[in-house]
């Protein structure tokens, strides 16, 4: 019985981890486009990404502790920390341990941001379009519901939606309106200080 | 000068998101082209909680609460 309940509590939080990671890759996207309407401030669009990531770190708290602590497959603690160190489904496991390394990597530079300064908070987001991918592959690799139609609409939800919102901000020239005096401003400065 | 917190803005910084301006309208307002214009003086204390949130959620850390106010 609580063999199933914690097999059960891993697939569901898997789940729910991937809905809400994509989720906060959206809205990620989305603050740098500056998306704004009457009903929806841009401040809601950060305020949201930020939150939903936190609340995805619980999730993913508890897709890995029931995952370690199910004694039918026995990981051991080991597996959930160092990557391909598990004897069960080496690679599709140890994908999952990079995705929530990253993770946690982005996460905790945001919360010491103002730390670390801006320039060093960014190169540490960029990781954010690995960690989503590789969690995505960690969950279809080795997902237990993978052939099922329901997770196979869901899988593929928020596949397109991460998609279609990377394509948009590809597409979609710069929102700051001084971007090109800006540059033309920086350039000249370091061209004066590096004669 | 008075004494109290102030708003200073990294003009270097500021990419003019705009979310100082929503989140504390009662201090800052945006020009033509996006970018904040803050009132003069000493944060409130009632608005203290709202300037600190406002500070916090700035996307490139352009915004600070400083003892003194910036120079100008």
């Amino acid at each position: 019985m609580t063999d199933t309940l914690l097999w059960y509590s891993t697939r569901g939080a898997g789940a729910v981890s991937m809905i809400l990671l994509s989720a906060v890759v959206v809205l990620g996207v989305l603050s740098t486009m500056r998306v704004q309407s009457a009903a929806w401030p841009r401040f809601l669009t950060t305020g949201l990404h930020r939150n939903l990531a936190l609340l995805t770190l619980v999730f993913l708290a508890l897709h890995i502790v029931t995952a370690v602590v199910d004694p039918f497959t026995h990981l051991g603690w080991l597996a959930a920390v160092v990557p391909f160190s598990s004897y069960y489904r080496t690679f599709w496991l140890g994908l999952g341990t990079i995705a929530f390394e990253l993770l946690a990597a982005i996460v905790v530079t945001s919360l010491l941001r103002g730390v670390i300064g801006q320039a060093a908070w960014r190169i540490v987001h960029w990781l954010a379009y690995a960690s989503w991918p590789v969690a995505v592959i960690h969950g279809f690799g080795t997902g237990t519901d993978v052939l099922s139609a329901w997770f196979m609409v869901l899988a593929i939800v928020c596949v397109f939606a991460v998609a279609l919102a990377i394509i948009i901000r590809l597409m979609q020239p710069p929102a700051d309106p001084l971007a090109s005096a800006r540059n033309e401003f920086r350039v000249g400065v370091s061209r004066k200080s590096n004669p | 000068m008075r004494e109290g917190l102030h708003l200073s803005i990294d003009r270097i910084k500021c990419d003019g998101h705009g979310l100082c301006a929503e989140l504390l309208p009662e201090l800052i307002r945006l020009d033509d082209w996006g970018y904040p214009i803050i009132a003069p003086g000493p944060v409130p204390d009632h608005l203290l909680p709202l300037a600190q949130r406002a500070v916090a959620t700035c996307p490139v850390l352009a915004l600070a609460l400083r003892r003194t106010a910036a120079s100008k």
